[in-house]
């Protein structure tokens, strides 16, 4: 969704001469014996949204806090434009922060609060205005200068905490978990706001969160973590059609994970023979793995067709297709889910658009078939 | 732009500025003055200013001998005075804390129940008292209880008796004194323990099938424990040293070990002997300080 | 939240209440009566106003109360500076050296009976005398050092405990933002915490006046305050003008407690109604 509009720009994480603005260099981060961050590296490049993502725990508040200079890394180093920055406080560093909690300072008004990082760097008094002026009408909270943070509603004030940020023109700007306390309908609207002041700004924003949707929308790269390691990073496409493994496939999206082996594996397709699906699974694409090995095959949910009739061949005989009986509905209003139970006890999760009102819409208990393309599984082989 | 060193956290030099400055003070005006007493409670009584015997001395050229004199303390656990006196403190301090504790408990309960506006109401009314002197209020009960006081006189108005009641100058004067001064001192801390309750837990109970009474005694009592703990022991050790309450309402038979530490050194210029007391009062002491303590560093890791 | 408005509770409150109230309210009622038995009601020459006009011609009560003014201020101004440092880095500083002896020192005053604390702190000072000959007898000054050992162990449990509820993140965001550790507390930390370190300040200059047992020890000749000379005359029983001193002791805090609930509650229904 990022960068739709720059389709020009060059994809720098593919080019090997680019200079990564934020580089992170094998930084570990340990409480005692417990590693939060484990030799974690990275490079960030400029103008991105990257976008930290993984579940409670998984170590990236943690990194995040690091690149702020809220603490200090065990051992690695972190890079900013090339300056070494690992021991750097955090009113030393061209990076800011925008909290979870916003963290307005209550007893000062909007105007205050946006200036206030202006005032700490000595900028004369009439600049100040000016800055802080052109930003909040940038965020549009005009007419708010005045006004106290506990007299503003919660997008509102988030807005004066992402103004209060910018206005210093940081090099990078962190956000931690910004759309997590919004209600659904202000968390879409916000975050196309917030790409579009990024497209405007320039600004390298880096993401902590643990909602994958809002990952997959504001990002132009992701990052997904888990036990303090990056265990794949990549644009939000690559990252839900190409997992690297079995983590990633089931964080990111719903997914039908199969178990096989390898039955054939050429260059230009394999076929899993899998017990847990009762049917032979054929992939055109190759992949490298030992001979006999145990690999899985990840299926999203809306690439499985399911029908009454028996499918059309999809031109491997009986490979990739299955029989099953309905087992629960959920009807979503745009889309229904399907819990298709199959005769080995496997339950697969289908879902399809209700693209228009039939008739015969399937219901419980009905037999029907499940098929899909050979270039929708994913193999992974961890 | 500098680079720090590696293992030091931000601002960690003005960390030690901030906290020196308190501790040294408390170092200084707190904790070396034990040590004094410690020494002064080793030497004797003598006729000079200031009223002891110092505690080194020099013997000859070269040597230093410390006189040790364990007197007073020999003096302390013989005479029976001091004796009666510590325990009897103890005793008047746990049955006062007691008696907080029933009084004092409804009322917190009370307060913590009660809807926004009228705990803030009644929180004020528990704490305007604590705010006006403690003096002025035992002394209000001098007015009360004695003789031609107010409740003689309106008891025997009613003619409820025939000749007034003798009321102060007597232990039970103590008692009331003692619980009404420190009554506030038990409610603040066990309000502000019951206050974080969840009420709900009691819902629970009761839809499960527990009586009213029963839901108090197995849930809201035992999560109230460290509110009950900290509201007794800021009542139970300072009772134990109490001197304005015996000395004004007790009259000369209440033997409390505060007055006795106060007439030694003040009527009798024994600085030795108070010293020895105090080191005693202070070990009797220390257990129950530490309870506090640590008391009141699981209340405060449960609220984090 | 459903509460059950118990008869029993109700009761306990009213008589609890009633317990802690009629002591005061009498002697309100009785510095109002014109004989010098205080308690015994002189029907035919009261109300009167004259115990207040002989208080407040009363020389050694006024310089009385003009003493314990001086060393009530100079002590809730120390004790806050000292408390507020000491109750800050007790709340942010997780570990440094010391942290347990200072955590123990701050907690000890508020428990340990005032005859310990008095009978030690003259026994330094009269130690200090003969090594260093400061400080020359006892008087304000040792009184003043006395009085801010203890209130500072109140107000460092009322500013730790304002810092155990702010927002770390507040001033973390004004480091981010540029500010150094020690603006960031000017800036940041104090005006936010400062209705604590008033409460502080309130609570160590109430301590400091009303206090009686660590300022007989630690006092000297020619500086008596208000409660020493007031304990020194109801030792001997009661008077009506200790009932007037009363009465107007209460009144003050009334007043006080009143407009400080008033203010809190105006300033508190600010906030809400505009956050709609």
């Amino acid at each position: 969704m990022a960068n739709s509009g720059e389709a020009a720009k060059a994809v720098p994480w593919r080019d090997p001469n680019a200079r990564a603005y934020v580089e992170i260099d094998r930084v570990t981060k340990s409480f005692g014996d417990f590693k939060a961050v484990d030799d974690v590296s990275l490079k960030i490049y400029k103008g991105e949204i990257f976008c930290l993502l993984g579940a409670s725990g998984c170590g990236k508040t943690t990194l995040l806090r690091m690149l702020g200079g809220f603490e200090m890394p065990t051992s690695g180093r972190i890079l900013i434009d090339g300056e070494d920055m690992t021991g750097v406080p955090p009113y030393e560093r061209p990076v800011n922060m925008m909290f979870q909690s916003y963290a307005l300072f209550p007893h000062m008004n909007v105007e205050q609060n946006v200036a206030f990082g202006l005032k700490q760097d000595g900028v004369p008094r009439g600049e100040i205005a000016e800055r802080v002026a052109t930003m909040l009408d940038l965020v549009k909270l005009g007419g708010f200068a005045k006004r106290r943070p506990h007299q503003l509603s919660g997008g509102q004030r988030q807005r004066v905490a992402l103004a209060r940020s910018l206005v210093k023109r940081p090099k990078v700007l962190l956000l931690d978990e910004p759309l997590g306390a919004l209600d659904k309908k202000l968390r879409e609207h916000t975050q196309f706001e917030l790409i579009g002041l990024q497209d405007k700004l320039g600004v390298t924003f880096l993401v902590v969160t643990h909602d994958q949707e809002e990952a997959m929308t504001l990002a132009t790269r992701i990052g997904v973590m888990d036990h303090g390691e990056i265990v794949q990073a990549g644009t939000p496409s690559e990252i839900y059609e190409f997992p690297s493994s079995k983590f990633v496939a089931d964080f990111v999206g719903s997914v039908n994970i199969f178990e096989g082996k390898l039955l054939e594996d050429e260059p230009e397709y394999v076929r899993i023979g899998s017990e847990e699906l009762g049917a032979t699974i054929y992939v055109s694409h190759g992949i490298s793995a030992a001979p006999e090995a145990v690999v899985w095959a990840a299926i999203r949910p809306e690439k499985i067709f399911m029908s009454t009739a028996p499918p059309a061949s999809t031109g491997h005989g009986n490979d990739n297709i299955v029989r099953g009986a309905v087992q629960d509905i959920a009807y979503l209003g745009d889309l229904s889910i399907y819990l298709v139970k199959l005769p080995t006890g496997k339950v697969v999760r289908v879902t399809q658009p209700n693209t228009s009102r039939h008739a015969e819409a399937i219901t419980w208990e009905q037999q029907v078939y499940l098929s899909w393309d050979t270039s929708s599984p994913v193999v992974v082989t961890r | 732009m500098r680079i720090l060193p590696p293992l030091s956290k931000v601002g960690v030099s003005g960390r030690g500025l901030v906290v020196t400055l308190p501790y040294l003070w408390l170092l200084l005006f707190f904790v070396v003055p034990f040590v004094i007493v410690l020494k002064i409670s080793f030497s004797d009584v003598d006729l000079a200013i200031p009223p002891y015997t110092p505690l080194l001395e020099w013997v000859g050229k070269n040597s230093l001998a410390i006189k040790l004199d364990f007197n007073n303390y020999a003096f302390l656990f013989t005479d029976p005075l001091y004796v009666h006196a510590f325990l009897n403190s103890v005793k008047v301090a746990f049955v006062s804390t007691v008696l907080c504790l029933l009084i004092g408990y409804p009322i917190a309960y009370g307060i913590a129940r009660a809807t926004p506006t009228t705990r803030n109401i009644l929180l004020l009314l528990v704490v305007l008292p604590f705010w006006t002197s403690l003096l002025l209020r035992v002394y209000a009960w001098i007015g009360l209880l004695k003789a031609n006081g107010v409740i003689n006189n309106v008891l025997l108005a009613l003619g409820v008796i025939h000749e007034p009641l003798n009321m102060l100058y007597t232990p039970f004067a103590m008692y009331v004194g003692i619980v009404y001064s420190y009554l506030p001192f038990l409610i603040l801390p066990l309000y502000a323990n019951l206050e974080k309750m969840d009420w709900q837990l009691l819902e629970a109970a009761e839809d499960l099938g527990c009586r009213p009474w029963q839901a108090f005694y197995k849930i809201t009592l035992p999560l109230s424990r460290n509110g009950v703990l900290a509201g007794s022991m800021l009542v139970f050790i300072p009772a134990v040293g109490e001197f304005v309450i015996p000395a004004l309402l007790g009259g000369p038979n209440a033997l409390m070990i505060g007055r006795v530490l106060w007439d030694e050194f003040f009527s009798n210029r024994a600085w030795p002997v108070a010293s020895a007391v105090a080191i005693v009062l202070l070990l009797l002491l220390v257990p129950f300080m530490m309870w506090y303590q640590s008391v009141q560093a699981r209340e405060s890791a449960s609220a984090r | 939240m459903n509460y059950r408005r118990s008869f029993f509770i109700t009761t306990c409150l009213g008589v609890g209440f009633a317990f802690l109230y009629i002591p005061i309210l009498s002697m309100v009622v009785f510095s109002f009566n014109a004989s010098k038995l205080v308690t015994v009601w002189d029907a035919a020459n009261s109300p009167t106003l004259k115990w207040y006009y002989s208080l407040l011609h009363n020389e050694e009560i006024l310089d009385a109360a003009w003493i314990s003014l001086k060393v009530a201020v100079i002590n809730a101004s120390g004790a806050v500076i000292l408390g507020t440092l000491a109750g800050f880095g007790l709340a942010r500083f997780e570990q440094f050296r010391g942290r347990f002896t200072l955590n123990a020192m701050t907690t000890a005053p508020l428990v340990m009976p005032e005859v310990i604390t008095g009978l030690s702190m003259l026994l330094l000072f009269v130690a200090m005398e003969q090594l260093i000959g400061w400080p020359a007898g006892r008087g304000i000054t040792t009184m003043t050092i006395g009085h801010m050992t203890f209130s500072m162990a109140y107000v460092t449990v009322v500013v730790q405990s304002r810092m155990s509820t702010f927002d770390i993140a507040l001033e973390e965001a004004a480091m981010d933002l540029g500010a150094r550790p020690v603006k960031v507390f000017f800036l940041i930390t104090l005006p936010i915490i400062f209705p604590a370190i008033l409460s502080g300040w309130l609570l160590a200059f109430t301590l400091s006046w009303d206090d009686l047992v660590i300022s007989s020890f630690t006092s000297g000749p020619g500086a008596s305050t208000l409660p020493m000379v007031v304990f020194s005359k109801v030792r001997l029983g009661v008077s009506p003008e200790i009932n007037v001193l009363a009465t107007l002791t209460i009144a003050v805090v009334t007043v006080m407690i009143i407009a400080v609930a008033v203010w809190m509650a105006r300033a508190g229904k600010a906030a809400q109604a505009s956050a709609e």
